[in-house]
């Protein structure tokens, strides 16, 4: 049984990206607040330093950062006729633990989704035609637009100090950034990195092909910057020790490194770590959460009431919660009813390798978000009509710094071990790079998320259970644009080139990408969304379930921005509507 | 700063044990890990999450038994062989750095999901065998060690560089089916943790001299590049670096 504690104005789970900015827009809103954490309290003196962060072992490897699966898995499986399996050990993707959630060791790569995005459904079928949109998709529109987006974009960036050229911005466009961003009310806080030797070659290239290449949005700050919260972080010295580690110099943005320190310290908040969350506990009718349940690491249970409950522990927990929770109706594949799971994508990750003879790429200097990309083949960029697909991806090249037990490229038919193995490694450690093409994947009436009805974690309950493949509509898209990449790679004129689209049934061993989105999305129509804009549950108004659970489908762009900019958004609604009828929907 | 204070506002130290520090539920605990409540200033020691675990290299086998280890260093010698390039796998360290993995967290899989039922999937859904490190490595051997027995009247050991790349071949291969653990479960873990043990940080026990590093040009454990970024398409010269610091350090 649990204990219960003391009441609070609200609760937020998870203390990522999404739950710390909540959690302090709540308290400057003079809320009193309570963070509860399933991983350890992390702080970069202590946990990160440039002595010993630099141990690939320990930390690419041996995913260190990294949620233990032995905590908490999933089980994956293709498609409805197989059995699903639990990931014993992450691959395809890498979720985070702690403070700063996935946000320690991430990459840092920030876009911000294109207007059309927001009613992608309206957008298509308003330039392809009515009935354009093929079956196995079901893509929809998000029930918010840009201009609602726009100025919690703009509040994200200022907090990560986010370095980037702005492209677009409302008084015009901006040479040297992305010509097909929307619209940006100011510039980027810090400007753009330096680059190393490939984005550069790469970027010279694109321009001679007629393309608009432009530096990538990063959040890993280029020159000393405080944010408005009064913290400061220091400039990115391309230690290549980045995607997967913490940084040791303050200049990735995290919540730990540019919302916590200035949060803990506020009167009103208290953070709970090692207490995972096990439940929202809601009223007789299911209408009104009345807070949460969680378990101490002693393995005692406590029940924490709160008039507000929000939910921001990465897509997979957000929606494993809602389900153990009985929030919503479970979404069900072969009638299409319910909406918690519904609509789950992943992101289509293809890439080409580029081998040469005469170059020198230095390619341990890096870091997880330096490059340069183009945005000509993403999205609804070009036009789709007669190609047999939707979608597209972000070329770019980005050297996040080649760790050798990982980064030892070689060309096709080199054997994995001997002589010829080690020759082979010397001689192309240092002059191959690659370009990626991070492309869209839209979501499907067969790719959902519900509960395993075999695997259990430590504690007894059930592991989430994700049936995804690619649809066709990817698989095509991907063949397009790494053609298309494999193109400018042809023009800078390597030895040789691999070009590897992405192909199906979805692998879940290597990595691809942590952007794993949907099963909570968000969308005007209840019947075929979980929450409103603002992130509140329908029918559970003092319920917010906020991260990239809520895309209806997923772009070409790596997720955060937007995953930052709902967290405003989010506790906006809380704040300047919710609180005025409380116990109601927002309904402006 | 005050020590500990339970009703201090923000100014002073609010840290406070919130519950007790049974084991019952620790993840792969190497260190005390505890329910905590966080307020106000949060207190930290410099550094103190950052330890880096020595690995002692004289301090005999840890978890191989000496034909083990004999088996292993014979594995490692060839998978990297002594050539032009480098010391081999075996003078590098790789398998005091296997010992030593084996006989920590990761040997007995300590940190992963290993519940039941175990059951053979498709390809793409991973790693599903039942045998921690610990025991793939000890049936392996076993297994690799009979089967040299059998065919060739002698253990893996004694046998010459040609025959056991040819053995190496056919396990990689699946040519050979070893008894009592899958083939390729056990050649792609051995595989796997020699490179680790090559490549990774001397710290562990492998990569003696930072050989690999040398070899590839790879500057090891240096944390500012900024005044190298744009200094394209140059060989910049870096002698490289380890955790533990450089043998000129020390004079
Ligand atoms: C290797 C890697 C590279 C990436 N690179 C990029 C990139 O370049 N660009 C980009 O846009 N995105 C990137 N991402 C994705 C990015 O990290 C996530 O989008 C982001 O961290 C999401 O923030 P969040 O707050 O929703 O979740 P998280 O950051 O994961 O935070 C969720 C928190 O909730 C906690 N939690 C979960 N369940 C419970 C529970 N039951 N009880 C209590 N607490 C709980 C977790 O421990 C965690 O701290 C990357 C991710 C990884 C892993
Ligand atoms: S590359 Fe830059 S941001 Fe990344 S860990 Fe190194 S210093 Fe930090």
């Amino acid at each position: 049984m649990a204990t219960k504690l003391p009441p609070t104005d609200a609760v937020v789970v998870g203390l990522g990206w999404a739950g710390a900015i909540i959690a302090n827009e709540l308290v400057d809103a003079g809320l009193k607040v309570v963070g509860v954490e399933r991983g350890p309290w992390r702080d970069t003196a202590k946990d990160f330093n440039i002595a010993s962060v630099t141990d690939e072992l320990r930390y690419s490897q041996r995913q260190e950062l990294m949620l233990r699966t032995a905590q908490n898995t999933i089980t994956m499986r293709n498609n409805p006729s197989q059995t699903a399996l639990p990931m014993r050990k992450w691959g395809s993707f890498h979720p985070g633990n702690g403070t700063g959630g996935a946000g320690n060791h991430w990459a840092g790569i920030t876009f911000r989704f294109q207007p059309e995005e927001f009613r992608l459904r309206s957008h298509l079928e308003e330039r392809y035609g009515a009935d354009s949109i093929p079956e196995e998709l079901s893509l929809q529109d998000w029930g918010t637009d840009w201009s609602e987006m726009e100025p919690f974009y703009d509040a994200f960036e200022k907090i990560a100090g986010t370095s980037g050229r702005a492209g677009n911005l409302v008084s015009g466009k901006q040479a040297g950034g992305n010509p097909f961003e929307g619209a940006r009310s100011s510039d980027y806080p810090t400007p753009p990195l330096r680059q190393p030797y490939s984005p550069t070659l790469f970027a010279e290239t694109a321009r001679e092909m007629g393309y608009q290449p432009f530096p990538v949005p990063s959040s890993l700050v280029s020159e000393t910057y405080t944010n408005p919260l009064g913290v400061t972080m220091g400039p990115c010295t391309f230690c290549g020790f980045c995607t997967n580690y913490g940084c040791a110099n303050y200049s990735k943005a995290s919540a730990i490194t540019t919302v916590l320190p200035a949060l803990i310290r506020k009167n009103n908040f208290e953070a709970r770590t090692h207490c995972e969350v096990l439940r929202v506990t809601t009223d007789s009718d299911g209408r009104r959460a009345t807070g949460i349940v969680y378990v101490d690491s002693a393995g005692r249970q406590w029940e924490q009431p709160a008039e507000i409950v929000v939910i921001a522990a990465f897509t997979f927990e957000n929606v494993r919660l809602m389900l153990t929770s009985n929030i919503g109706e479970a979404y069900d594949p072969t009638t299409r009813r319910g909406t918690t799971g519904r609509n789950y994508a992943y992101q289509t990750a293809n890439s080409v390798q580029l081998f040469f003879d005469d170059k020198n790429f230095n390619p341990f200097i890096g870091a997880g978000a330096v490059g340069m990309g183009i945005d000509e083949f993403n999205n609804d960029n070009f036009d789709h009509s007669g190609l047999g697909f939707f979608g597209g991806g972000s070329t770019r090249v980005t050297p996040i710094g080649a760790t050798p037990i990982q980064a030892r490229p070689t060309p096709p038919g080199t054997p994995r071990w001997g002589s010829r193995w080690k020759r082979a490694t010397v001689d192309n450690y240092a002059s191959t790079m690659s370009i990626g093409c991070e492309a869209s994947n839209y979501s499907s009436p067969n790719n959902y998320l519900s509960l395993d009805p075999t695997y259990r974690d430590r504690l007894g309950r059930p592991l989430l259970r994700i049936t995804f493949d690619f649809t066709d509509n990817d698989l095509r898209m991907a063949q397009y644009v790494t053609e298309k990449t494999a193109e400018i790679a042809r023009r800078m004129n390597p030895r040789e080139i691999v070009a590897s689209p992405r192909i199906g049934p979805w692998d879940g061993r290597p990595y691809q990408s942590s952007h794993v989105v949907g099963g909570f999305v968000m969308g005007a129509d209840p019947g075929t969304s979980s929450v409103n804009k603002y992130l509140q549950v329908w029918d559970v108004p003092n319920l917010f379930v906020v991260g990239a659970s809520a895309f209806p489908q997923n772009p070409g762009y790596n997720p955060t921005g937007t995953v930052g900019a709902l967290a405003f958004k989010a506790a906006d609604g809380i704040i300047n509507h919710y609180l005025r009828s409380p116990g109601e929907m927002i309904s402006t | 700063m005050s020590k500990k204070n339970d009703t201090a506002k923000p100014s002073g130290l609010t840290r406070r044990e919130l519950l007790g520090s049974s084991a019952a539920l620790l993840i792969g605990a190497s260190s005390p890990v505890q329910a905590l409540t966080v307020r106000g200033t949060p207190e930290w020691k410099p550094l103190s999450n950052n330890a880096v675990p020595p690995v002692d290299t004289d301090a005999g086998w840890q978890f191989f038994t000496d034909d083990e280890a004999a088996t292993v260093e014979a594995i490692v010698e060839r998978l990297i062989p002594a050539d032009d390039l480098s010391m081999s796998g075996k003078d590098a360290g790789c398998a005091v750095f296997i010992d030593r993995q084996l006989a920590g967290a990761y040997g007995g899989s300590e940190r992963l999901y290993m519940h039941g039922p175990f059951q053979d999937g498709t390809p793409e859904q991973g790693d599903q065998s039942a045998l921690t490190p610990q025991q793939r490595y000890r049936l392996g051997l076993g297994a690799l060690n009979d089967h040299c027995r059998n065919e060739h009247g002698a253990t893996f050991a004694e046998l010459s560089a040609e025959q056991r790349d040819q053995l190496l071949t056919q396990l990689e291969g699946e040519e050979i089916q070893l008894d009592d653990i899958d083939t390729l479960v056990f050649f792609e873990i051995v595989l796997q943790n020699t490179m680790e043990g090559f490549f990774a940080d001397p710290l562990y026990g492998g990569n003696r001299d930072m050989v690999s590093w040398k070899m590839l040009g790879f500057p090891g454990a240096r944390y500012d590049y900024r005044d190298y970024v744009e200094r394209h398409n140059e060989d910049l010269g870096f002698e490289p670096v380890s955790i533990g610091g450089r043998p000129d350090w020390q004079a």
